[in-house]
């Protein structure tokens, strides 16, 4: 009976599908002949196709719902798989291991050119701990996070192109210069929230981006600053290769220190403080937080990330200009965070992972490579609306306390 | 010059007597009067707690109590008049609270719960009223990145006095839980927990027992009761329960279209006519 249904609501879409694309699949006219093909088989083949894709996707729907039933019924009891690995120190010190020993070993197996991805990718994992803090964490949705990366690329390739300056010297300016505008944003911005905000996030990040493209005495425009020179190490000259491994250590380590501190800021009273603006502003200043030092601290630290993500990626592109700074970039790193799990460390890199390798693997493909990102984002918007990896709440013992009162008691 | 000194010395005595004069109020509000564009929301309204009192706020909806509260807490800064507090319940000399912001003001000591639950819905219990902890302690950024035995020993500290907050709210079974998974009676003691993780000398609580069963009530007069005997926080209420109103408070108030008509105690007030129009639309008698 219910499968009778079923079947029929199936027909009821991929007869609606074929009837909605039946302009562009099926007629297709030839100008030259002056004739009209019709391609009845695509007709087919789409009614097949959404036929069986509906079917899939109302089975995956049921299952999800099944689940949830389920979980309500059981309480907390049933562990996911990626949480057991993230609390079992048995399955996770072998992980990490193996995780450890595949980052060094990486640059030394693969291909140069295999290397600059990974490179990118962390550079990318860097990027979304930093928005993490401002969007996941803080809960104030940052549209123009990119321009901080913009102020840290700039700072690099300014301060070497006029004064010489090297990488190490500029990396922990670039930093600084990155919670200034951080601040600078967020002083305005205070009052807002929501939309509001992110309409006026967008603003700056364009903002930065157009002064960088039409201020020429300041940053040569679109034209861009070519020549960085790339990080030095100890004044000893490397080859092109060699380089670009430094560069990957660097950012390995660079992005170990910044999981590390995300990591201890998320768990600790300011993090805390963080969460419950995220939760409800109005209770948590009530309860005692400053909304405007928690906002700023939020803003200013999100962007430090970015400015230090900014200096690498100038000093390993050697060349920069605006359009490497677009709304579009804003946009995928937002995607990471979201899609790999707002407030959720290893989810950033899970999703920083994915969004960047994909499209590098997937070159083949790379038209549809929006297409493939939209649908991405549908389905896990659907179905794991957390995130790749879900922000688990930190739990607190209390057992053996317990225990210790009761003879104190006795 | 002379003149403001001799103002200064005026405002000064005018404490002075104040201090004299209400021994053991910790809240006091003059005048006060909230617009809202043209419309009056509280109009010359005065109210005042003394220590270890408990008071309610009765009236009408929409006679102004959650906005009086809005105005105390410093979500609203009132238009006109005074709202005057003691330092922390301790220092028995009040001192202006008018435009405070709000997370100033329950640094000062009057903490709230609100009439719509606001709990932060995806932390836990623990963290929820670890929350309140927050303007009694004072790591910043960099003790959270070194993690220096301060901060830890502060963390810890955090940890200890929010889980005692639970024990004595009666919530220490559900600490790891998602305050959203709670029951309604729990989440609404959960908002009080977190208020008096603020160390408050003063609760202001707006609709406690709202929604709640017969047995909840119950269990929240009870507890009321017990912070104020044990804690000797001194409670502002604003309660549409007449039972419970009845049984715990020592004096209350009822507004009407945002200002004070009555105020006495629960026996006064059963009995005067102004009220029972308030709240009947007609006169006892007719």
């Amino acid at each position: 009976m219910t499968n009778l249904k079923e079947i029929q609501r199936s027909l009821l879409v991929s007869l609606w599908f074929m009837f909605l694309t039946f302009p562009i699949m099926v007629i297709r006219v030839n100008p030259l002949e002056k004739v009209v093909i019709w391609r009845w088989y695509n007709m087919l083949y789409v009614g097949i196709g959404s036929f069986l894709l509906s079917f899939v996707w109302r089975y995956f729907i049921r299952q999800k719902e099944l689940g949830k039933k389920k979980n309500e019924t059981d309480g907390q009891k049933s562990f996911s798989l990626s949480r057991r690995a993230v609390d079992d120190p048995r399955a996770y010190i072998p992980l990490l291991s193996a995780v450890a020993c595949f980052t060094i070993a990486f640059p030394f197996i693969f291909s140069m050119y295999q290397t600059n991805i990974m490179i990118t990718v962390l550079i990318y994992v860097m990027l979304g701990l930093g928005l993490n803090i401002v969007v996941g964490l803080a809960g104030l949705l940052d549209l123009g996070y990119v321009a901080f990366y913009a102020v840290g690329a700039y700072t690099y390739a300014l301060l070497n192109f006029h004064y010489g300056l090297g990488f190490w010297t500029v990396l922990p300016i670039g930093a600084a210069l990155g919670a200034l505008f951080g601040i600078l944003l967020g002083f305005p911005v205070l009052r807002l929230r929501g939309d509001y905000l992110a309409i006026v996030t967008l603003g700056f990040g364009e903002i930065i981006r157009l002064i960088l493209e039409n201020w020429n005495e300041f940053s040569q425009g679109p034209s861009g600053i070519a020549n960085i020179s790339k990080p030095g190490f100890f004044g000893i000259h490397l080859s092109l290769q060699n380089s670009t491994i430094y560069i990957y250590f660097i950012m390995v380590g660079l992005t170990l220190f910044t999981i590390l501190v995300v990591n201890r800021l998320q768990n600790s009273r300011i993090g805390r403080a963080w969460i419950a603006l995220r939760e409800d502003e109005v209770a948590c200043q009530a309860m005692g937080i400053d909304k405007r030092k928690t906002k700023l601290t939020a803003f200013a630290l999100g962007a430090t990330w970015a400015g230090m993500a900014g200096v690498v990626f100038a000093a390993k592109t050697t060349f920069i200009n605006p359009a490497s700074f677009t709304i579009l970039e804003s946009i995928v790193i937002l995607c990471i965070v979201v899609l790999g799990g707002m407030g959720s460390i290893t989810g950033v890199i899970a999703g920083a992972l994915v969004l960047i390798l994909l499209p590098e693997y997937l070159r083949a493909f790379s038209e549809y490579r929006l297409l493939i990102f939209g649908t991405m984002l549908v389905i896990m918007m659907v179905f794991r609306p957390g995130g790749i990896i879900e922000n688990v709440r930190r739990t607190y013992e209390f057992e053996l306390k317990e225990g210790k009162e009761l003879k104190n008691e006795d | 010059m002379v003149e403001e000194l001799l103002n200064r010395f005026a405002q000064f005595s005018i404490y002075k007597s104040s201090f004299n004069n209400v021994m053991g109020t910790i809240l006091e509000v003059k005048n006060l009067a909230m617009d809202f564009g043209g419309l009056r929301a509280l109009d010359n309204l005065d109210l005042d707690v003394k220590n270890g009192e408990i008071v309610a706020l009765i009236g009408p909806n929409g006679s102004g109590k959650t906005t009086f509260f809005n105005c105390v807490t410093g979500i609203y800064t009132p238009t006109e008049g005074d709202i005057r507090d003691s330092q922390h319940g301790k220092n028995r000399r009040l001192s202006s609270i008018n435009g405070l912001r709000p997370n100033l003001v329950t640094k000062k000591g009057l903490a709230r719960t609100f009439q719509n639950i606001r709990l932060f819905s995806n932390m836990s219990v623990l963290e929820n009223v670890m929350i309140g902890r927050h303007c009694r302690t004072r790591s910043g950024i960099a003790g959270a990145v070194f993690r220096n035995r301060a901060t830890k020993e502060e963390e810890q500290k955090i940890v200890d006095d929010s889980y005692e907050v639970l024990k004595k709210i009666g919530l220490a079974d559900y600490v790891n839980e998602l305050a959203v998974n709670l029951p309604y009676g729990a989440q609404r003691r959960l908002e009080i927990a977190r208020a008096m993780a603020t160390e408050p000398f003063m609760l202001l609580l707006d609709e406690p027992a709202a929604g709640m069963n017969i047995r909840e009530t119950k269990e929240l007069d009870e507890l009321i009761l017990r912070i104020r005997e044990n804690e000797g926080i001194s409670i502002l209420m604003i309660e549409h329960d007449m039972k419970l109103v009845m049984s715990l408070s020592d004096r209350i108030y009822v507004m009407d279209y945002g200002r004070k008509i009555a105020d006495g105690t629960p026996e006064q007030i059963k009995n005067d006519p102004v009220v029972i129009k308030a709240y009947l639309g007609k006169e006892p008698d007719a």
